[in-house]
């Protein structure tokens, strides 16, 4: 499991940023724990998990909209992992202006290596669904996150 | 055009110590809650990094690198609980007792054991290893009389071979009749270190 630990860190950032993600991946793990005797063996432990950290997901994202303060309001980090286009602040504030499902797809699929077949298995609907959800978000992501920070796309593009 | 995993590559640095930190943090939410079954962590020795892992009922495996301790620790999650977890803090008096054997300070180890990886005649043999004194060597032969079976010296060898303790459990300390150090599980060069640790071979 303890394999598992940073591609579950990563896909619960990415859904729900930097703050909650480190309570939703505890979540899992213990969720995980409680559970694992009963996984039957054989199974796809990367994609048991993501169903799991899903739900711990959802759970937070609850969590917050009953809090009396948005998540907005909490001091900014103060590291951003000393890099340009760190996750903390930049990755993260192109990514949370995604629609929710669009930030699910692209976390499954991308980060957790899931088949759309398994991330619309995981959020229902359908695989193509999950799929134009996903490229959807990262189009968004391509004129959004990348036109800020052009030392970034001077690095990355090929 | 920027693919994906590029576009997302700020999400793949996952700092060690931030994981470090959610595991410790995991380790004794789990613990709380009754679902850490197997704790485990690893050691620097002169013989190697060792691998020690414990249940509720006390030490449970102290494995040699050589043993591959991925593969230990899944055989561990078969047999005993999937429910396996970096727990340092759990260890910490085997880990201190282990420090103080290697520098000298102290001969024999004074810690809960959990035998159950071994049975029937394996885990006889393995209570009778203690008796063996620190610096001092015993034959396969002698081992297998105190074990109540005298002409089992092959079996006693099988014991030692898969003792689920080395070190803790001095299966180090038998060695062959005509005085060569036999077999062991964290290789000749181990056992020969251990012995020379305790003054039973220079």
């Amino acid at each position: 499991m303890a394999r598992h630990g940073p591609t579950v860190l990563r896909v619960c950032r990415a859904v729900l940023g930097p703050v909650a993600a480190d309570d939703a991946w505890s979540e899992t793990f213990l969720s995980a724990m409680r559970a694992y005797p009963d996984l039957r063996p054989g199974s796809d432990v990367g994609a048991w998990l993501v169903t799991i950290a899903h739900r711990k997901a959802i759970d937070q994202l609850r969590a917050q909209a009953r809090r009396p303060i948005p998540t907005e309001a909490l001091p900014e980090p103060a590291s951003r992992n000393g890099q340009p286009g760190g996750f903390e602040r930049d990755l993260w504030d192109a990514l949370k202006e995604l629609p929710l499902r669009q930030r699910e797809c692209i976390a499954y699929h991308y980060l957790a290596g899931l088949p759309y077949a398994d991330v619309a298995a995981v959020l229902g609907g359908t695989a193509a669904a999950a799929r134009r959800a996903a490229a959807d978000g990262i189009a968004t992501l391509r004129r959004t996150y990348l036109v800020e920070d052009l030392t970034l796309e001077g690095r990355t593009s090929r | 055009m920027t693919s994906p995993t590029t576009l997302l590559s700020a999400l793949s640095a996952v700092d060690d110590d931030v994981i470090e930190r959610l595991h410790e943090r995991l380790a004794s939410a789990a613990g709380d809650a009754g679902l850490l079954d197997v704790a485990y962590r690893t050691v620097d020795s002169p013989v190697g990094p060792l691998l020690l892992a414990a249940t509720d009922a006390g030490l449970v495996r102290v494995a040699y690198a050589r043993e591959d301790h991925e593969r230990v620790l899944a055989d561990l999650a078969a047999r005993i609980s999937p429910r396996v977890l970096r727990a340092p803090a759990r260890l910490d008096a085997a880990a201190r007792e282990l420090d103080d054997y290697f520098a000298g300070r102290r001969r024999a180890f004074d810690l809960p054991l959990d035998l159950r990886l071994a049975r029937g005649f394996r885990r006889s043999v393995l209570t009778h290893l203690p008796e063996i004194d620190y610096g001092s060597t015993a034959s396969y032969a002698t081992l297998a009389a105190a074990a109540g079976s005298p002409r089992a010296v092959r079996a006693v060898g099988t014991a030692c071979a898969t003792n689920p303790l080395p070190v803790v459990v001095p299966c180090h300390r038998v060695v062959r009749s005509d005085g060569a150090l036999g077999q062991y599980i964290g290789g000749t060069e181990a056992k020969h270190a251990l012995l020379v640790l305790e003054g039973a071979r220079s």
